[in-house]
């Protein structure tokens, strides 16, 4: 565990590309998959078919 | 009868779409999951030590937002020359994930140069043509919000989008025509990959992962875009 | 194919045309002024003047890095024809060492000495663990510096 938070003295910049990597992929995630289910909550609302 | 024709194709594109997304969600999941357990069970690089993890992330960003654009200008083309009703939307739903990644791998790559460079920018001829994919995405983004009517938006942003092509095959070779700061080719060079298996491994999951999530979000984007303009369709026939 | 669809078949690989031509001409225009450094030989070609700033690139020469007074260090870079002096007064990257690749910025001095304001270094595209540099080493297969 101490090597993972080490990362042999480089941490300050391996855990911050992974952390960056992570949240700006998950947020991606959360706002596409937001944006398809109102799409298709707006579609039910109408009363489509 | 157009009509319907046109409405065949993203119905089509609905089926289709739905019953892959779930295999493709999980195959991400899975390739990414295997991509870190493998990635932070490597071995320290001889010369960058634990930085050579830094990899896994910036390599699959770089890529992804390469292929996007690649995508996106194929995209372009077909719905410039076939009109299919499908395309423009494909390379409209492309460019925010692009814009992203492209993103991404500025961001990882920077946190990667500072310490083993010595610098976190430098403006050489791969760095500098990557920072011009991110400009070319937001261009196409801004493009197509500029216009009032639809036609005419995605006409221009997709004659952007294939001018800008040209980038590509740029960012690939910048680091064999120029001298550059950023190392050559380490896969696809002559001689064979330059990467020990034990980090070769993780890098080609990863970079799996990102691909099928990739696939995964532009999919669920084009399916949001789909029902909108479903919904549009349907309240103008409801006011009517 | 219909005469409308050959029509825009045609304005799209003129515009793709275009695009690639106008990048071309860019590129040629640029030439010089995209490359990141020089090498040692290019800069005894090109007889570069005292007093201009440019970076030189290669690799840090076995055995002539020399530490001075404080962070002061003295080294040559080479590319295996030509080699040029270099003078640097500050924090060097943590890849710096001999037969590393390195790219100084800075100018020449009267003397023929590059004093640099910016050391970089720059690695190859090969990753490995050590013990697998170990053992090429050790079986005489390692063809890299370092």
């Amino acid at each position: 565990m101490s090597d993972f938070f080490g990362q042999g003295g480089y941490a300050g910049y391996v855990l911050p590309a992974y952390a960056i990597s992570a949240f700006a992929l998950a947020l991606l995630v959360v706002w596409t998959l937001g944006a398809y289910r109102k799409a298709k909550a707006r579609l039910k609302n109408i009363g489509a078919p | 009868m157009s009509f319907l024709f046109e409405f065949a194709n993203p119905k089509r594109f609905m089926e289709l779409s739905g019953a892959l997304l779930p295999w493709l969600a999980t195959a991400a999941a899975l390739a990414l999951i295997a991509g870190l357990v493998l990635g932070f069970g490597t071995p320290p690089d001889y010369q960058q030590g634990d930085t050579v993890r830094i990899m896994f992330v910036h390599v699959p960003a770089a890529w992804i937002a390469m292929m996007a654009y690649g995508l996106m200008a194929l995209a372009s083309i077909v719905g410039l020359v076939n009109r299919h009703p499908l395309a423009d939307l494909a390379a409209a739903c492309a460019a925010p994930l692009g814009a992203v990644f492209t993103a991404l791998g500025l961001v990882t790559g920077s946190l990667w140069g500072k310490p083993m460079w010595g610098a976190w920018w430098v403006w050489d001829g791969r760095l500098t043509s990557f920072l011009l994919l991110l400009f070319l995405y937001l261009g196409y983004i801004a493009l197509r919000g500029a216009f009032d009517d639809e036609t005419r938006a995605a006409r221009a942003a997709a004659i952007l989008a294939i001018v800008g092509a040209v980038n590509l095959p740029i960012i690939e070779f910048s680091v064999q025509w120029w001298t550059t700061l950023h190392q050559g080719e380490s896969i696809l060079r002559k001689g064979g990959p330059a990467i020990a298996p034990v980090f070769l491994w993780p890098l080609l999951f990863m970079a799996l992962g990102y691909t099928f999530l990739f696939f995964t979000l532009w999919m669920l984007r084009m399916r949001t875009a789909i029902l909108d303009r479903r919904a549009r369709t349907l309240m103008l026939r409801g006011a009517q | 194919m219909n005469a409308r669809k050959r029509r825009r078949l045609a304005f799209v690989t003129a515009i793709l045309l275009g695009g690639a031509g106008a990048a071309a001409l860019v590129v040629a225009a640029l030439k010089d002024n995209v490359l990141y450094f020089y090498s040692p030989s290019d800069v005894y070609a090109k007889h570069v003047a005292a007093g201009v700033a440019f970076r030189i690139g290669g690799l840090v020469e076995k055995h002539s890095v020399h530490k001075g007074r404080g962070t002061e260090i003295r080294f040559a870079v080479t590319d295996g024809q030509k080699d040029v002096p270099v003078d640097f007064k500050g924090v060097l990257p943590a890849l710096f060492r001999e037969g590393q690749g390195v790219v100084a910025a800075g100018r020449l001095n009267s003397s023929g000495l590059f004093e640099a304001d910016q050391v970089l270094a720059k690695h190859d595209e090969k990753y490995m663990p050590p013990e697998v540099v170990d053992a090429l080493k050790r079986s005489g297969h390692w063809k890299g510096g370092g």
